[in-house]
């Protein structure tokens, strides 16, 4: 049609093609130099070698200290139950750390938190922002006012966000789900905080709703853009033929779409496996019910181990450590699984 | 079933202004035609389709399938078949599903489904290509999905949107004959939009010629290309095209440049008069008793006939007639040509003879 309006690109087209005109260039370069003599090539590769080197040293070097290091650091440690990082000193080889963790049903507990954040909110949170954003789509009237509306939790300083979330789930009566809830004549709860007397249903409750709320701008901010891109004239085709509306979501929208899902999906579940701060700033350092550790989730177990001193000094490294590996080869599990399965379902 | 359009108008509110799309449009397809909507590109030719499709609401006018006004129906509720422009095919699902989507739509029974898909498929040459998505088809073959697609429902009508213009050329003539096939086997009433005069030339039983959102002419092809109604069809139409010679009557005499025009008219111009004569190229004829004398440019062979490249006395632009090959130029000399068939327009480009 030469009348539609030229396509805008989306933000992820962009940044896909910013990649892929870096990577022509690249290319292009290494045919310039394909063609030139070969002595005057060994030259320029020592050169450009050289160059590359210093260009790239400041990033590597950061990404030794603060990531590689650590990284191997990590899995050594996880096999020397008495490492002692004051002096450095590894002591003996054993399984003993892993042990322990695996014997800990606190250690479960956390990693069942995890799961219950990853299964329950990922999804919910990706089918809300999917809903959210068809229907900011389709609005005509004051669709910008809304977009912004949906966008700004997004720029939102976290602490106000977190004050906004605290005020609404409060355990006070005074808490506006409270106040709510009293009205209709039913009881206070304790949604949040440091008490002991939190129900676990309670908790998890506030744990996806911030976690769902929390991620929501981002996500309809990939999808909105994904959703513009779509051609018109599939839902011009599709009404055409007398297609409902729950069917046009189903089978084109989410479809087009599954890209960005796809994205949205692995990154948040990255997310939703490293969840740590927003259950501290829900249920304070305790992590849930006093001591009892309630919520604790997986990092907030390698965490606990990571500070707790015993005897004086820090022996339990080596268990978060060991409790991080676990973890890491959950993550590369399902993340492989996901990848495999969605090698079949995606349509790019 | 016969569609008709009885003034429909189409504008656009832009923020320069009104834009008028299509601007009082009367005509009437009669049941189980074909007809092509023929025009520039920006003419309202799409927006006459959707109009008719109802994805686009008439700002005034009336649409009649049959005896039923449909304008304030929705798409679908219209029972057409729509082919876009570039198809349109959703490109996640397989040949066979995009054939079956409207059918799913319509809950017909999955075996049902999948037997018309076959069925339609197959009418439309593409039946072993079922399990294949767009993404790994040439463009006509995707090009005839989408016909399948469109007929598939049954639909009373069938709407075309420049459904050729994304092929090379021989496959534009391969497939223009196989939509007038399928169209000739349903019988079912089709709108086929186009911007190649050649192409709705070829393939309508009659031709609507549109500009600036106002109709032309309407007319059988050979008709339309045989009596033009003004200047703007008579140009629009024909390769190559007809050559139009700007005359001015003096003492009485149309005058081309410095050479009389001399044929038989039965009208009477003041002097001053400025018109336009309009002759299409396989209407002159080399002739030694010609009554015009030209000046030969250039001789080009296409094939069986040559076309000359010639000039009138006094003339900048150049004239092209296609004659015979066996008649013999030489380029640079000078020549006397007749004209079989000729028209006249007045300056405004309204035909007078
Ligand atoms: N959605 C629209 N909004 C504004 N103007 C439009 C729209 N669609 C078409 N037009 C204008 O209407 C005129 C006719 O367009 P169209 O029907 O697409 O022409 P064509 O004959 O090439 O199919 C053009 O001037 C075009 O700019
Ligand atoms: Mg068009």
């Amino acid at each position: 049609m030469e009348n539609q309006e030229v396509k805008k690109p989306s933000f992820l087209a962009r940044i896909g093609n910013f990649f892929k005109t870096i990577g022509r260039k690249i290319s292009e370069r290494a045919a310039k130099k394909a063609g030139s003599s070969n002595k005057t090539q060994m030259l320029e590769w020592k050169k450009d070698g050289w160059k590359a080197a210093i260009c790239l040293a400041p990033a590597l070097l950061i990404l030794a200290v603060f990531t590689f290091y650590p990284i191997v650091n990590t899995f050594l440690v996880s096999f020397f139950p008495s490492y002692n990082y004051l002096d450095d000193n590894f002591g003996y080889f054993a399984f003993d750390s892993y042990a322990q963790v695996l014997q800990d049903s606190t250690f479960w507990r956390a990693m069942g938190n995890t799961a219950l954040m990853v299964i329950v909110s990922v999804p919910l949170s990706i089918i809300i922002a999917l809903v959210i954003t068809v229907l900011l789509n389709s609005i005509k009237k004051l669709q910008g006012f809304f977009q912004i509306i949906f966008f700004l939790p997004y720029v939102t300083n976290g602490i106000a966000f977190g004050l906004v979330f605290a005020t609404i789930f409060s355990p006070m009566d005074y808490g506006l789900v409270n106040t709510i809830l009293n009205a209709f004549g039913i009881d206070s709860v304790s949604w949040t905080g440091t008490a002991r007397n939190i129900p676990y249903w309670a908790g998890i409750f506030v744990i996806t709703v911030n976690a769902i709320w929390n991620g929501l701008a981002f996500k309809i901010l990939v999808f909105l853009s994904g959703i513009q891109g779509i051609d018109k004239q599939y839902y011009q085709a599709a009404q055409v033929d007398a297609t409902p509306k729950l069917r046009v979501f189903t089978r084109i929208t989410v479809p087009l779409l599954s890209p960005m899902i796809l994205y949205i999906t692995i990154t948040s579940m990255m997310g939703a496996f490293k969840s740590y701060s927003s259950v501290v700033s829900l249920f304070g350092e305790s992590m849930g019910n006093g001591q009892n550790e309630t919520f604790i989730t997986a990092v907030g177990y390698i965490y606990k181990y990571f500070n707790k001193v015993t005897d004086g000094l820090p022996w339990l490294l080596s268990r978060a450590s060991a409790a991080a590996v676990i973890l890491f080869l959950f993550i590369l599990v399902i993340t492989l699984f996901q990848m495999w399965a969605n090698k079949k379902k995606v349509h790019y | 079933m016969e569609v008709k359009l009885v003034n429909l108008t189409k504008c656009f509110s832009k923020k320069e202004g009104d834009v008028v799309a299509v601007d009082h449009l009367n005509f009437s397809i009669p049941s189980g035609k074909l007809v092509g909507l023929l025009g520039p590109s920006g003419c309202g030719k799409s927006t006459t389709l959707y109009m008719i499709a109802g994805l686009h609401r008439p700002t005034e006018g009336e649409i009649y399938f049959g005896s039923n006004e449909v304008s304030k129906f929705p798409p679908e509720k219209r029972g057409i078949g729509l082919v876009f422009q570039n198809y349109a095919l959703y490109p996640h699902l397989t040949v066979q599903q995009n054939i079956m989507f409207p059918l799913e739509n319509m809950k017909v029974e999955k075996k049902e489904a999948l037997r018309r898909a076959q069925e339609m498929a197959d009418l439309v040459g593409i039946g072993d290509l079922m399990a294949r998505t767009p993404g790994q088809l040439s463009g006509g073959q995707q090009q005839r999905v989408a016909i399948a697609r469109a007929l598939v429902k049954m639909p009373e009508v069938l709407l075309l949107d420049e459904p050729l213009s994304n092929l090379d050329a021989r496959l534009r003539l391969q497939t223009r004959e196989e939509i007038k096939r399928i169209q000739k086997e349903t019988g079912i009433t089709t709108i086929f939009v186009t911007h190649d005069q050649e192409e709705a030339m070829s393939i309508s039983d009659e031709i609507v010629v549109m500009n600036f959102g106002v109709v032309q002419q309407i007319g059988k092809p050979q008709e339309v290309y045989n009596e033009p109604a003004n200047m703007f069809v008579a140009k629009f139409l024909g390769t190559p095209p007809i050559n139009i010679i700007p005359a001015k009557v003096e003492n009485g005499k149309i005058m081309m440049y410095k050479t009389e025009f001399n044929e038989k008219y039965d009208l009477n111009f003041a002097d001053g008069t400025n018109l336009n004569i309009g002759v299409r190229p396989e209407y002159i004829k080399v002739d030694p008793k010609g009554k015009y004398k030209v000046y030969v440019e250039m001789v080009e062979y296409i094939g069986r006939d040559k076309t000359l490249i010639f000039k009138f006395d006094g003339q900048e632009k150049t004239c092209k007639a296609i004659i015979p090959s066996e008649v013999e130029v030489e380029p640079g000399t000078e020549i006397n040509i007749d004209f079989k068939r000729c028209f006249i327009f007045d300056e405004e480009g309204k035909r007078l003879v």
